[in-house]
């Protein structure tokens, strides 16, 4: 008998069909990972597990016996707990804290709580994930892995049997994903059962012992890991075949258009020189905390620095993000939600605003008319999928954000254009799509710089790649040579002896 | 202009549940009393509520930032005062008005650097102006107030032209350019942009610290140009003008359908909100209701007001 089997769900949403008629199966012991792309309703099913959304029709079983799941307490006390890909702790409490949130065990006369068997209990479940995190540590001063271990532990100390993970190694370098996974292994040899979103399909098949597929709200099929293949689970995700994951295009690099010497910003960069020359893109590797971000920011604008930057052989001073925007440099955010969009204005607003001077007339206004016909060029060109200019941009897709703030950036008529992360938390389809734009700039004669996590994607899309370490950059390779190994050796070394921040 | 008739449907769709609102109130007032439509009162309606609307339209500025101004009333008080004072040592009432309206404009500035360079929160910020401003006007006017400003002066709040109150001519004006200001140009975009998502803004060129510097000094002009009217209404400025008027204000922005939080709102939604609390009061007065249990009602308005704003969204 299966610990979990979901029938019929039906979900639905003002004027969309979330789910139509999806079923899910999952035994003791199995990981299960649920695979679509971004809409697919992989999200929403797992939402209506967890009580947080009620389902239409269906029918959910545990061990055979029908449940009914109306709240998230419901959920709870059948031993379904979640980890959202958005992490629920609180910032300003302590480890412990966190993990007996609302189940404090108190003295029964005093009401006191009881700290001491708080720290003790948290250690305990922290040792069974086989990690090491002081428990009366804030939770804010932990890394975005660390967090989701403690949300584990959380889970853990409900005595969960089903635990549902959401796209959990989105934020995570390598290694902590590396270190997950040996958890999620430790969690499965204890029995429980456990239900992985996700749209990484080679870290499905490293951990996953099954795959369903959803796609448009539909069931689509499940497979056994092991009796499948990536291109067959691409396919039954995105509906059509993906012939080429990564299309690089090869054009002769033309002259220097940025030079960086010894760029330093106090406590974050240290002794930054590189070049970048017209038609290229620039990869930058590196863990989470390399200074990657930083670096992108630094070269827009955003913080003090010393040392000398030069564009097209004229020496530039970045003192603020306009006089980047000015000089011809942009960046493109790794934070589409927190740092680039505005959620609730619409394609055009967002896409104009970093050049509404340039449509402003008499008295400051905007000229209207031809706004709508530039944005309605810009959307034309980048295939931007949207009704019209005038929808809000909460209601696109990733891939389709991701494109609108590509096309604010372009109407500055960019030289240089820095890409953190460009594709996170983008479709399968729509990362190719993004890949094909990134050589569509570059053919058109913009430098680009492009930050990412993602090693393959780095190896397939750029055509030198600098690795960067505490700030500094420890790694330089051209593509030919470079391979995922070199990549973490350079990442993981310190290069120098002075390791500077720390 | 599709985009702007876009904009026009949307803010008008937000309003228009004050909309109905305000319609109603009105049915239902000219139905228990005659007096409420005659146009005398009709008038008076539109005067008393254009002192609210003034700064509730300088207050919607700074709320649509994701700010707040608290220091509203204090302001309006102040550069009463210094007005009148300036026009009873034998000033030229132009210079005294220009005077006064640069005095609450620079303390509307010195709020908005407390908030940007200061880093203080706009609460905290515009609570210390609040406090000061008021202490400020007392220690001016030595607690006394300062009355019989002369006829030129009194044109500002007891004139017409062309029948229609001074008051309510300087609301529409005032209205016009805040229209202009945030529906038109580059720079109401950005202040939405800035209460929408500041850091967005920031990386996306905009100097987010200049908005807040503007919306600011905005508010701190039009609660003095409040101050003006009210001064001049009275033919009297006194040290207590103003007091609780920045909670009426925030009320009518509230009403109106702005966010709270910012980057959403317009200023036909404030004019609105203005224009129900206006018209409440009047109705209450009309009525012949306590003002004890005015205070009540009014309260309650608000609170169901923003109860059904919420369910809709």
């Amino acid at each position: 008998m299966p610990l979990l089997e979901m029938t019929g769900i039906c979900k639905n949403f003002p004027g969309v069909k979330a789910l139509d008629d999806v079923c899910l199966t999952l035994d003791s012991g199995e990981v299960l990972a649920l695979l679509g792309e971004n809409g697919a309703g992989k999200s929403t099913l797992m939402k209506i597990l967890s009580g947080v959304y009620t389902m239409d029709k269906g029918q959910i079983k545990i061990d055979g016996d029908v449940v009914d799941i109306r709240n998230v307490w419901d959920a709870m006390k059948l031993g379904i707990g979640i980890i959202h890909q958005e992490l629920n702790l609180i910032p300003d409490l302590t480890v412990y804290e966190n993990i007996f949130l609302g189940r404090e065990k108190r003295n029964p006369i005093t009401k006191r709580i009881d700290k001491a068997y708080l720290k003790q209990e948290s250690n305990k479940l922290l040792n069974r994930l086989g990690v090491h995190i002081d428990v009366e540590r804030i939770v804010k001063t932990l890394s975005v892995a660390e967090q989701q271990m403690v949300e584990i532990a959380k889970v853990l100390s409900m005595d969960c049997r089903i635990i549902i993970m959401d796209e959990p190694t989105d934020a995570l370098t390598t290694d902590e994903v590396r270190n997950l996974f040996k958890v999620v292994r430790a969690l499965k040899s204890e029995g429980k059962g456990i239900i992985l979103i996700s749209h990484k399909i080679e870290e499905i098949m490293e951990i996953a012992d099954r795959v369903e597929v959803l796609r448009d709200g539909k069931y689509i099929g499940t497979r056994v890991v092991s009796e499948t293949n990536a291109d067959e689970l691409i396919k039954m995700m995105v509906g059509r075949e993906l012939k080429d994951k990564f299309p690089k295009v090869k054009i002769p690099a033309g002259e220097v258009v940025l030079e960086v010497r010894n760029l330093n910003v106090p406590g974050m960069l240290h002794d930054i020189s590189f070049e970048l020359r017209k038609g290229e893109v620039l990869g930058i590797a590196g863990l989470v905390g390399a200074g990657r971000t930083e670096l992108g920011k630094a070269l827009f604008g955003f913080y003090r620095y010393s040392g000398e930057i030069f564009l097209d052989g004229q020496k530039i001073k970045l003192t603020t993000t306009s006089a980047a925007i000015e000089a011809g440099i942009v960046y493109l955010t790794e934070d589409r939600k927190e740092e680039g969009l505005f959620l609730d204005k619409t394609v055009s607003y967002n896409m104009t605003l970093a050049t509404l001077k340039a449509f402003t007339g008499l008295f400051g206004k905007v000229d209207a008319p031809r706004e709508a016909q530039i944005v309605n060029d810009y959307v034309r060109r980048l295939r931007i999928k949207t009704p019209s200019i005038y929808q809000s941009v909460e209601n696109l897709s990733g891939g389709n954000q991701q494109k609108v703030l590509v096309g604010k950036w372009l109407m500055t008529r960019p030289k240089v254009m820095i890409l953190d992360e460009p594709t996170r938390g983008i479709d399968v389809g729509a990362k190719v799509e993004i890949y094909n734009l990134i050589n569509e700039l570059k053919e058109s004669g913009i430098a680009i710089i492009m930050i990412s996590s993602e090693l393959p994607e780095i190896l397939g899309i750029t055509d030198r790649i600098l690795v960067m370490h505490e700030g500094r950059i420890t790694g330089h390779l051209a593509d030919f040579e470079a391979t995922q190994e070199k990549i973490m050796r350079y990442a993981i070394s310190a290069g120098g002896m002075d390791l500077g921040t720390k | 202009m599709e985009q702007s008739k876009k904009r026009d449907w949307s803010a008008f769709l937000r309003g228009m549940q004050s909309v109905i609102g305000l319609l109603g109130l009105c049915v239902v007032l000219s139905l228990l009393s005659p007096r409420f439509l005659k146009w005398g009162n009709i008038l008076n309606v539109l005067t008393q509520t254009s002192l609210n609307a003034v700064m509730a339209i300088g207050m919607t500025f700074v709320i649509l930032t994701g700010g707040i101004d608290l220091s509203v009333g204090s302001v309006l008080a102040f550069s009463g005062m210094v007005t009148a004072g300036m026009i009873r040592a034998g000033f030229n009432v132009w210079i005294a008005v220009l005077a006064g309206l640069a005095i609450g404009t620079a303390l509307g500035f010195v709020n908005g650097l407390s908030v940007t360079k200061g880093n203080v929160p706009p609460f905290i910020a515009t609570l210390a102006m609040m406090t000061m401003a008021r202490g400020a006007t007392l220690v001016y006017s030595n607690g006394q107030p300062k009355s019989n400003l002369g006829k030129a002066f009194g044109f500002l709040g007891q004139g017409r032209i062309l029948s229609i109150p001074v008051p309510v001519i300087i609301l529409f004006l005032i209205f016009i350019i805040s229209y202009y200001i945030l529906g038109q140009t580059s720079t109401g975009r950005y202040i939405y942009a800035t209460g929408s998502n500041e850091k967005a803004a920031k990386l996306s060129g905009i100097k987010t610290d200049n908005i807040k510097l503007l919306v600011y000094a905005i508010s701190g002009f039009t609660a003095a140009l409040t101050g003006m009217v009210v001064t001049s209404m009275l033919d009297s400025a006194s040290p207590n003008a103003g007091t609780g008027a920045e909670l009426d204000a925030i009320a009518a922005v509230v009403l109106g359908g702005t966010s709270l939080s910012g980057g959403q709102g317009s200023v036909v939604g404030t004019i609105i909100g203005a224009l129900i609390i206006g018209v409440l009061n009047n109705g209450l007065n009309l009525l012949n209701v306590s003002s004890y249990y005015q205070q009540l009602i009014k309260g309650v308005v608000i609170l169901v007001a923003v109860l059904i704003d919420r369910r809709k969204r």
